[in-house]
């Protein structure tokens, strides 16, 4: 087995009466593709948020490359390598494409405490956000406005910008929602090339996704991981089809 | 070639012809560069005077519309900053200071301490917050003024000999005053121009556009903010500076709230996001309360309507009507 790049112990977090996040522990090798799946309401992205920083865990510690990062800010974990995308697409929609992702060059090119010179003429921030738009490939759209692009666009846009930070882990929050089937596929072979060069936690409703992609898959009902296995155990696992593969088998 | 004219035909070329907005933005500095001779000429000695006013209270639109505009930080006492630097001015001329190469660098760098503490604070809020927290430090340096008795309290404090720049300039020469006024208008805008385009601007702009997502791909937006807060402080330190120069007089009037308000219609009626907006701005709205108040007494009865029409129906303020509305 190759480092283990996160180690999450005992993560617990309560709404009020509601435990969003019961007593999670979680080990993710690098490279490695962890599918997290359940049903709404189950607690996956309050599970991101703590992961990213956005969500302080009442108890509990996240240790990321040996550093425990559990109560450092957003912006320290992001800067660190652990990126993450949005299940709502939350983009800066008065720039551009090539300007959306030429930020997120920024942020992990030091301080911007700069200013005088025009960012928007440094090769050193618009070759490499050229290239993870041409990676997702959405070359031809760099010039036009976030508003401008259509919804399958911008959720691949998203993940030009988690590319383009070079993370070295990826939290996915489910980056095909609202895909036609085409863009979903292209988003699944592009995740298959990055298989095993960069770490990712992928939540995801769509099944036919999670199982082709994922080499580990955990199942969190109520906040609290019911099963974790290859997709070969989850699939044959009593527990998860009853709580809930039984649901969503229909859609299959 | 001066900054700004390499600024215009940069802007020229990039639209392969004279844009409408070009147009404008060409025939505001010309407007602005030949008042005196207007002045001299028709012997309309008030012409100089209304437009010393409106170039200095430019400067101040200007420095809003960096944190307003470009940041979406909505600062609701942004007068404070005039009064700090005007006060710096008079205070240091009535305990005999007259130097202008001590005076204004005080103005200046006090108007930035206090944008330092009002940001270190109200940043840390949004919305509505943010904008009662900036309009609450402004009534206290208000009322502080008020207080002052020292310097004439709500009377205000008379300055009776204009900063001194040696040889260098003679502020009491009323044209060179306003050319000096002018070309740190201008300086500033070119200022402005550089940053919002600089990788500092970038995180300011994406940070009004999406705080969090600014925070998630790994800006600490905070200090960035706070920084382009204390920048726009300082500029205004500057133009308070000017205008206490200008008028030969501090009072606690000039940081009144309904100063901070001008600022902001200046801002939304020339066009928030625009280097040239925050001119065009101060110079209509000074014009029309100028000309209107000759006219009648009830020329907020005329004003009013027209600032709700300009930003019911003219998103991006009289330079988005002219130039087309830009994103970005």
């Amino acid at each position: 087995m190759a480092d283990v790049l996160l180690e999450v112990e005992g993560l617990t977090k309560r709404f009020g009466g509601v435990v969003a996040a019961d007593d999670i522990s979680l080990t993710l090798s690098a490279g490695e593709l962890h599918a997290i799946i359940g049903p709404n309401g189950a607690g996956k992205s309050t599970l991101i948020g703590q992961l990213s920083g956005e969500v302080t865990p009442d108890s509990g510690c996240i240790r990321f490359d040996g550093r425990e990062i559990t109560n450092l800010p957003v912006y320290r974990r992001s800067q660190l390598g652990l990126a993450r995308s949005f299940q709502v697409t939350t983009l800066f929609s008065d720039f551009t494409a090539l300007d959306n992702v030429a930020l997120s060059v920024q942020a992990h090119g030091g301080h911007s405490f700069r200013f005088w010179r025009n960012a928007r003429r440094e090769a050193e921030l618009r070759e490499p956000a050229e290239a993870a738009l041409a990676q997702v490939g959405l070359a031809q759209r760099a010039a036009t406005l976030v508003a401008d692009l259509s919804h399958g666009e911008r959720r691949q846009l998203e993940i030009a910008m988690a590319l383009a930070a070079q993370p070295r882990m990826l939290l996915l929050d489910e980056p095909m929602a609202g895909m036609g089937p085409e863009e979903s596929a292209r988003l699944v072979a592009k995740l298959r090339d990055l298989k095993g060069a960069i770490t990712v936690i992928l939540i995801e409703h769509d099944i036919d996704a999670v199982f082709a992609l994922a080499d580990r898959i955990s199942v969190l009902v109520y906040g609290r991981i019911i099963a974790s296995g290859d997709p070969g155990t989850i699939r044959a696992d009593a527990g998860v089809r009853q709580a809930y593969l039984g649901e969503g088998a229909t859609d299959d | 070639m001066s900054p700004v004219a390499k600024g215009l035909s940069k802007a020229a070329s990039e639209g392969a012809a004279i844009t409408p907005r070009v147009a404008l933005n060409i025939a505001v500095t010309a407007t602005f560069a030949l008042v005196p001779i207007y002045a001299a000429f028709s012997g309309d000695a008030f012409a100089l005077t209304l437009f010393t006013r409106i170039v200095i209270l430019a400067i101040a639109a200007l420095s809003l519309n960096l944190i307003m505009g470009f940041g979406g930080m909505v600062s609701f006492g942004h007068a404070a900053y005039l009064g700090i630097g005007g006060y710096a001015v008079g205070i240091l001329a009535k305990e005999g200071i007259g130097s202008g190469f001590v005076q204004w660098p005080v103005a200046v760098a006090s108007a930035a301490l206090y944008a330092l503490v009002v940001g270190a604070l109200s940043l840390r809020t949004r919305g509505v917050y943010f904008i009662m927290i900036t309009l609450a430090f402004a009534q206290m340096i208000y009322y502080v003024a008020i207080g002052l008795d020292r310097y004439g309290g709500d009377d205000g404090l008379t300055i009776y000999h204009r900063s001194r720049f040696g040889t260098l300039i003679d502020l009491s020469n009323r044209t060179e005053f306003y050319y000096l006024c002018l070309a740190l208008l201008l300086v500033s805008v070119y200022v402005v121009w550089r940053i919002v385009n600089s990788r500092f601007g970038m995180v300011i702009q994406g940070a009004r556009s999406n705080e969090r997502r600014m925070r998630a791909i790994g800006f600490p937006t905070f200090r960035y903010r706070l920084a382009c807060f204390v920048i726009a402080g300082a500029m205004c330190g500057l133009a308070g500076a000017l205008l206490a120069n200008h008028t030969d007089f501090v009072s606690p009037a000039m940081m009144h709230w309904t100063r901070s308000g001008d600022l902001i219609v200046m801002v939304v009626l020339g066009g928030m996001q625009t280097m040239f907006g925050p001119l065009i701005g101060a110079l209509t709205f000074l014009v029309l309360e100028e000309g209107l108040s000759r006219l009648t007494e009830f020329s907020n009865l005329i004003i009013g309507p027209f600032l709700l029409v300009v930003a019911i129906s003219m998103r991006g303020g009289i330079d988005g009507l002219i130039g087309g509305v830009r994103r970005g």
